[in-house]
């Protein structure tokens, strides 16, 4: 059992990363200098390591929340992972919390979900702190839709989640001019295709469910919006893919 | 092609012949023809047929491929030749009980598509299939994995490691690949498969209860097959893009080793095949 069984991971957390990189921004701007010319300088800040992204958002809100993200910039295609992340924390940290959690799911399957919380949980954290002032706002799910207290409606939900995000990041990597950024794409869709058989295989245990074929998809960013508007409160949309 | 039947889903999912329609008719797709209809529905793959045609129009429309792109394909050939052959083997021995076959059937029938799939994008520039000794013994049959097709738990272990390196292996061949984005993300739809391999048979060693370390996903460096160090070294990473992840969310430790996989260098790769390569 993890140390930190017990914790509860909520949007709490991105308070921290809040903190963390006001500091950073805050201190940046005082020595005039940008995040890539500091991470040369070796430099540090209470011992976090420093980064900033390579540039400002393009991303546009609109006055209701909209958001419409521009994939002509690496930050937005980074944005666009942020904002599928923040998607599948906030349904796991449902999932986990839930009342009936422990009841509904043996214990070999709360072990692969609270993992896979984890998992979205550091994900969407990480990509907060790697954005920093250029990151999109938190998302407001919606998740009505979802019997958070019934099995087959999680994993259902669950393995949709996996597959989309699967496919996001196979189809979205072509966007990236970056290589550092590719590559910590590289890092997060495998992972997030481990969770897609994992989750698969306790729908259907022991069969050939677990890898549907020979190809993953990789879906457009137009697509993959799509299909997770139904979750998300805020409408967002891709330009310049 | 015996072997492959046993997933005629994914076998007739790509037809040699059709992909080599697909790829003679490269000047066509060049001058802004379309493939036909009836040819992509042969190919009933969802996101391969148009990733293959915008791949003949990137990677073919010179004529032969960039050297660095063949290079990585070779590489990528060698890995599935490795999984495919141990797979069509491992099947054929009997090892693997019946409740599982399916499991490997499966993954054999999308290991030997991948062979066919990136034989026919390199075409003459095709490496052939080395000769492969799955003991790890380069040639002497008596490696460390010497019972690997009579002895289940072997099998398995060797299965594991395979594909773990396989995630690991074409996760380090993207920065090559980048500049050409529709080979890029062909290669990654083959790389998110090989993790879901991967994920099934860790699960499976552990017969499917997720105790550590028989779960879907790499905890730190850890592995508990002996003399597979090196498919694992350097997974226990915590710092991406410069950010030391521990110190910006309440996941563990543990946990965020789980959430980044790493990749592996084509140097580090082929010295982890060696021993099976005769």
């Amino acid at each position: 059992m993890s140390a930190h069984d017990n914790t509860e991971l909520t949007a709490a957390s991105g308070v921290q990363s809040d903190t963390a990189s006001n500091g950073r921004r805050a201190f940046l701007r005082s020595a005039g200098l940008t995040g890539a010319a500091l991470a040369l300088a070796g430099c540090s800040l209470d011992g976090a390591a420093l980064f900033e992204p390579a540039g400002p958002t393009r991303a546009m809100i609109g006055p209701n929340g909209s958001i419409t993200l521009d994939f002509s910039t690496d930050i937005d295609v980074l944005n666009y992972a942020y904002a599928l992340e923040q998607l599948e924390a906030a349904f796991y940290i449902g999932v986990v919390a839930n009342a009936a959690f422990a009841t509904i799911f043996a214990a070999n399957e709360q072990r692969v979900l609270r993992d896979v919380r984890d998992h979205e949980v550091a994900h969407r954290d990480f990509f907060a702190a790697a954005l920093g002032s250029a990151r999109i706002p938190n998302l407001t799910p919606a998740f009505g839709a979802i019997d958070f207290a019934n099995r087959l409606s999680v994993l259902q939900t669950a393995r949709t989640f996996e597959d989309l995000g699967v496919s996001a990041y196979n189809g979205a990597a072509k966007y990236l001019a970056s290589a550092a950024y590719l590559g910590v794409a590289g890092k997060i869709v495998s992972v997030e295709a481990r969770h897609a058989s994992a989750i698969r295989d306790l729908l259907n245990n022991r069969s050939a469910d677990f890898a549907p074929n020979a190809f993953d998809m990789g879906n457009t960013p137009q697509a993959v919006l799509t299909a997770a508007d139904p979750f998300i409160v805020e409408s967002i949309t891709a330009i310049n893919t | 092609m015996s072997t492959q039947s046993n997933a005629p889903g994914v076998l007739s999912a790509i037809d040699p012949d059709l992909t080599d329609r697909i790829v003679s008719r490269r000047r066509a797709i060049m001058q802004g023809g379309s493939v036909s209809g009836v040819v992509l529905a042969g190919l009933r793959l969802g996101s391969i047929p148009v990733a293959l045609a915008a791949l003949s129009r990137d990677a073919f429309g010179q004529g032969r491929l960039p050297t660095a792109v063949s290079g990585v394909l070779n590489f990528a050939l060698k890995l599935e030749y490795l999984e495919s052959e141990f797979y069509n083997l491992g099947i054929a021995s009997g090892v693997i009980p019946a409740a599982d076959r399916t499991i490997f059937t499966t993954i054999q029938g999308h290991e030997n598509t991948h062979v066919t799939f990136i034989r026919n994008l390199l075409g003459s520039a095709a490496r052939p299939k080395p000769t492969f000794d799955f003991t790890a013994g380069n040639g002497s049959g008596a490696g460390p994995f010497a019972d690997v097709f009579t002895n289940y738990a072997t099998f398995l272990a060797v299965s594991q490691a395979f594909e773990d390196t396989g995630v690991r292996a074409f996760k380090g061949q993207a920065a090559t690949l980048q500049p050409y984005k529709s080979v890029l993300e062909t290669a990654l739809t083959i790389h998110s498969v090989e993790a879901r391999h991967a994920a099934e048979v860790r699960r499976l060693r552990g017969n499917f209860q997720d105790n550590e370390p028989n779960q879907g996903w790499i905890t730190n460096a850890t592995t508990d097959i002996p003399g597979t160090a090196a498919v694992y070294a350097g997974d226990d990473n915590v710092v991406h893009l410069g950010i030391d992840v521990t110190t910006i969310t309440p996941a563990a430790r543990k946990e965020i080793t789980e959430a980044f996989d790493e990749p592996l260098t084509m140097a580090q790769v082929l010295a982890i095949v060696d021993p099976f390569i005769v």
